[in-house]
């Protein structure tokens, strides 16, 4: 059984001919908590949505939890995964999206019951004891009845990590989770995620600019540039001692706001 | 002849108009879905039968296609009733143009809502029927609307292959009486009742579906 939670081995990864990934190699270690930094259309966020299945990849294999993601082994040879399969490691990971998506015509509790009841085959009574259980983690118990239109942005977004919980997975992937959030309210949802790195149940994999979180909570910190990690280590180090000029150029492009 | 009298005709043909509606809407509905549905099918054979199934129907005109079924299918060993041949013409042809607003309904939900269901690990049917389509409902009501009143109408056109609905009664009562002012006048009024009633059905069941939804408007 592999160490890993998460491997990339040689992944390829293009958008039409622009090459994003070239034989990238990238591994998380479980209960690992992995900040991804970097400019815009660095690939931080495709590489979670590779992850999720929601972008495939075109050359290398991606493993999760020693399991192959996009290929599937039959009669000794490799296959394109199916439905069935991406099902199977899809269980794995529970995601977290920047602009929230929760379902609109639901109510909170149903946004975080649905999921479980229908794909995990939990009783409604189970489901629901969970949910309103996780409502109160994330501090917002008597939200359980208003719909997502009716809450704030750091509401919502608490919602969304219920959500995700509720399905528990073990790898939790955060992406710019407070990207769209008023400042103000950040630092409700970075709260949750803060006690939830503490448990130390889960690896998570963080896409943020919120860099004095990222430094905070991760164990390792990646600057990644162009689809290539750049620069990567314990965060005093990248914070404090960075070895790059693109690493250095892009902190300061922060710390100069 | 006294009004109240031609009142009683007219609601018996109003009668005879409203079964047609009845029995084309659920049909007309079923094939919006189905073609709707198709159309975005992963196998291009199937987004094809729905594409010509819908550009014909759309494409052509619907008296024609009535004709057709009523006169001249019959030619080829099929020959249904009037009243069948009706509805199947009349649901046929809206529910070609119902189509379009099921498919542009699909897709206009967020692509956000499908990645949060990929996320959540439903299966693809479930994310179709328990995430999307709930919210593309909501949005498919108002042209859904339109299209009701436009099957109300439509039904006129029965008249023509010897069906006694409202506008048959009404014209050859008033090519017997001549009251053509009041006659007409009342049949306005009773198509327009109709498809007063169905708008507000159809509003209630928008604002129904779109419980709890945050939508847009202009203010």
């Amino acid at each position: 059984m592999s160490d890993y939670a998460v491997e990339f081995d040689n992944v390829t990864k293009q958008f039409g001919d622009n090459v994003l990934f070239e034989q990238f190699n990238f591994n998380i270690r479980k209960n690992e908590v992995v900040s991804i930094i970097g400019p815009s259309g660095s690939g931080k966020s495709t590489l979670l949505r590779i992850l999720m299945t929601l972008e495939g990849i075109d050359a290398g294999m991606v493993r999760v939890q020693g399991e192959s993601l996009w290929h599937m082994q039959k009669g000794g040879a490799w296959l394109p995964a199916d439905e069935r399969h991406l099902r199977k490691c899809r269980g794995h990971m529970g995601m977290v999206f920047q602009h929230f998506n929760l379902f609109p015509h639901m109510t909170v509790l149903r946004n975080i019951t649905e999921a479980p009841i229908h794909v995990l085959g939990q009783s409604k009574e189970e489901a629901r004891a969970n949910g309103l259980e996780l409502l109160r983690t994330v501090g917002l118990a008597d939200k359980a009845d208003a719909y997502p239109s009716q809450l704030s942005g750091g509401q919502k977004q608490r919602v969304g990590i219920a959500r995700a919980l509720a399905m528990r997975p073990s790898i939790l992937l955060l992406d710019e989770i407070t990207s769209a959030l008023d400042p103000e309210l950040v630092d409700e949802v970075l709260e949750v995620i803060r006690k939830l790195a503490a448990e130390d149940a889960y690896t998570m994999i963080l896409v943020t600019h919120e860099m004095y979180f990222a430094r905070e909570i991760s164990d390792r910190v990646c600057f990644f540039d162009a689809g290539a990690i750049v620069e990567e280590g314990p965060p005093e180090q990248i914070f404090n001692q960075p070895k790059h000029e693109r690493t250095r150029a892009f902190l300061n492009s922060f710390l100069n706001i | 002849m006294p009004l109240n009298e031609i009142f009683s005709v007219l609601a018996e043909g109003a009668l005879v108009t409203i079964q047609l509606v009845a029995m084309a809407l659920p049909l007309a509905t079923a094939m919006a879905f189905i073609s709707g549905l198709l159309r975005l099918s992963e196998h291009r054979a199937l987004r094809w039968l729905a594409a010509i199934y819908v550009e014909f129907f759309r494409g052509t005109s619907a008296l024609i296609q009535l004709y057709w079924i009523y006169f001249v299918l019959p030619f080829f060993g099929i020959s249904i009733d009037a009243i069948t041949a009706g509805v199947v013409a009349l649901g046929l042809n809206i529910g070609a143009y119902g189509s379009e607003v099921v498919r542009g309904g699909l897709l206009s939900v967020d692509r956000g809502q499908t990645e949060a269901a990929i996320a959540l690990n439903f299966s693809p049917r479930q994310r179709l029927w328990r995430i999307i389509m709930p919210q593309a409902l909501v949005g498919m009501m108002p042209p859904f609307g339109n299209l009701a009143i436009e099957l109300v109408k439509a039904t006129s056109l029965v008249s023509l292959i010897t069906i006694a609905d409202l506008t048959y009664r009404a014209k050859s009562l008033a090519d017997m009486t001549l009251q053509v002012e009041e006659i007409f006048g009342l049949v306005l009024v009773f198509y327009f009742v109709m498809a007063q009633v169905l708008t507000l059905a159809i509003r209630a069941l928008e604002k129904h579906l779109g419980k709890g939804m945050d939508r847009g408007g202009l203010a």
